[in-house]
């Protein structure tokens, strides 16, 4: 977001709701994508800008385990090379690769025999991947899958730039500068009800008018 | 350089320094096209008997195993890499494949164009900041290089970039250097697929490698094999592969055997054979 952008950002941090109704809303997307593939698992990774690392932002698995905050390098392996390329890749018989098998065991608790991954493209930038474990065997895998994989992709992606403004947002709502003055007035605003919110609003119309 | 308008050298003498876009009176003659294509192109004439020797492709990719069984020899290496300056500098490989996708592109090519050479150039697997940078350093490499073949698995989102790799992908036309990309398999704008100074692949559900289709719908032009495709992977491995990724170097390979058959020709030649001899416009019964 450019840096004009981030007294509004602070404002609407004031009114957004909370990070983790974004979460839900990622888990609900690897959930569905797991759900529609017949899968065994299925996972949202973000990429982390200032550490080059992608995180588990989501997953959806029948192994019970806390993923989610998990990291790894940004270059590594297949969820690296479909982040860096941007590219779509889906592989079966993953598991070959004795290299590939111990990396991904070491992440996740378990070596898929097949996966699916997609990058996260918003506008011209990508913000993660998403995977898809373990498709039911069949003879063959089909391009209208892949174009699948593509529309929850998109799906992802703009909840994940959501999630990302949020976060941004409540960066400047946390620190010290006007914005997050600015941010609080509008997060105390939108909480005022009846006639003091009105008052309130009127107010701020009176004091845009001044600074205008 | 800057570019002469046209007319503007006109009042030079018609020695060597003639610029190559203007033509003196009476010169046509001089100027014979040095590999002329025949009057009828086929799959005989472009491909019975091709190997591929001698051509030299490159997977601009994630590096390449070398000595895998379905690789073999790998005749040059480099990673290109940014120093702390941001400059960019190939320097001998000495990783490998970062990922298993170089190697498996790599084994694409083997399998339909045996005898070819086989160079890597990896652009990724070195963290993903600066990785378009990277990208286009190791396009600028690749084509520095005159390798008859680029192979590009891979696309940029990036539009910041796409002025510049436009830029070399003209310049790997005019120097007969034949880049061949993969069209994005999401509805993104993506490069240098899009660009008409390279080829552009999409995929097929088809089994046959050497089955592709000229599109007569662009912006992308052919579709190839790229669907459960079994490829090369890691440590010596085979996978199945699905994406677009897999059919670009079906058409890198089939370029390759028409280049080892018929050196010489120009990008513009090959990829009018190319489609002279698509499976959906060959006229040899095969189409």
């Amino acid at each position: 977001m450019a840096e004009d952008g981030r007294l509004q950002a602070a404002v609407a941090a004031g009114v957004l709701p909370s990070e983790e109704a974004f979460a839900q809303l990622l888990r609900s997307i690897v959930v569905v994508a797991r759900a529609i593939f017949g899968a065994k698992g299925s996972s949202v990774f973000l990429f982390d800008e200032d550490t080059d690392e992608l995180v588990f932002a989501a997953v959806a698995s029948d192994e019970e385990q806390d993923l989610v905050g998990r990291r790894m390098p940004s270059s590594q392996g297949i969820a690296g090379w479909v982040l860096s390329s941007r590219t779509p890749l889906v592989l079966e018989d993953v598991q070959n690769d004795p290299r590939f098998a111990r990396a991904f065991a070491a992440g996740t608790g378990y070596v898929p025999k097949g996966l699916m991954a997609v990058p996260l493209l918003y506008d011209e930038e990508v913000l993660g991947v998403l995977q898809v474990l373990d498709r039911p065997e069949r003879a063959s895998f089909s391009l209208k899958e892949m174009e699948l994989l593509g529309l929850f992709a998109s799906q992802a992606a703009i909840a994940l730039a959501l999630l990302r403004s949020a976060r941004r947002a409540r960066t400047e709502l946390a620190g010290d500068g006007e914005a997050a003055a600015v941010a609080a007035i509008a997060a105390a605003v939108e909480g005022l009800e009846g006639p003091k919110r009105e008052a309130g609003l009127a107010l701020l119309d009176v004091l845009a008018r001044v600074l205008a | 350089m800057s570019l002469a308008l046209h007319g503007a050298s006109e009042n030079r003498a018609a020695d060597d320094d003639l610029p190559a876009w203007s033509l003196p009176r009476d010169a046509g003659g001089a100027i014979a096209i040095r590999n002329p294509l025949p009057a009828r192109v086929d799959r005989e004439w472009a491909l019975a008997g091709a190997t591929g020797k001698g051509v030299r492709v490159c997977i601009l990719d994630s590096g390449v195993e070398a000595g895998h069984p379905l690789v073999g020899e790998v005749a040059s290496a480099v990673a290109i890499a940014l120093d702390e300056d941001g400059q960019a500098r190939a320097e001998p490989e000495t990783e490998g494949d970062s990922c298993g996708h170089g190697t498996a592109c790599a084994g694409v090519v083997r399998g339909l164009a045996p005898d070819s050479e086989i160079h890597s150039v990896r652009v990724l697997g070195s963290g993903f900041k600066g990785s378009g940078d990277v990208l286009v350093a190791g396009l600028r490499y690749a084509v520095e290089q005159g390798f008859d073949v680029i192979n590009m698995s891979l696309s940029t989102t990036k539009r910041q970039l796409g002025d510049v790799l436009h830029e070399l992908a003209d310049t790997a036309y005019f120097r007969r250097t034949l880049i061949v990309a993969s069209a994005h398999n999401m509805p993104v704008e993506s490069f240098p697929w899009r660009f008409s100074s390279v080829v552009s692949v999409g995929s097929h559900e088809e089994v046959d490698p050497l089955v592709f289709y000229a599109n007569p719908d662009p912006p992308v032009e052919f579709f190839a094999r790229g669907v459960d495709v079994d490829v090369a992977w890691l440590g010596g491995a085979t996978i199945r592969a699905t994406g677009n990724s897999f059919a670009t170097p079906a058409i890198s390979a089939i370029a390759a055997l028409v280049l080892s058959k018929h050196p010489g020709l120009t990008p513009f030649q090959v990829k009018t054979v190319l489609s002279l001899i698509a499976n959906n416009v060959a006229a040899d019964g095969r189409g």
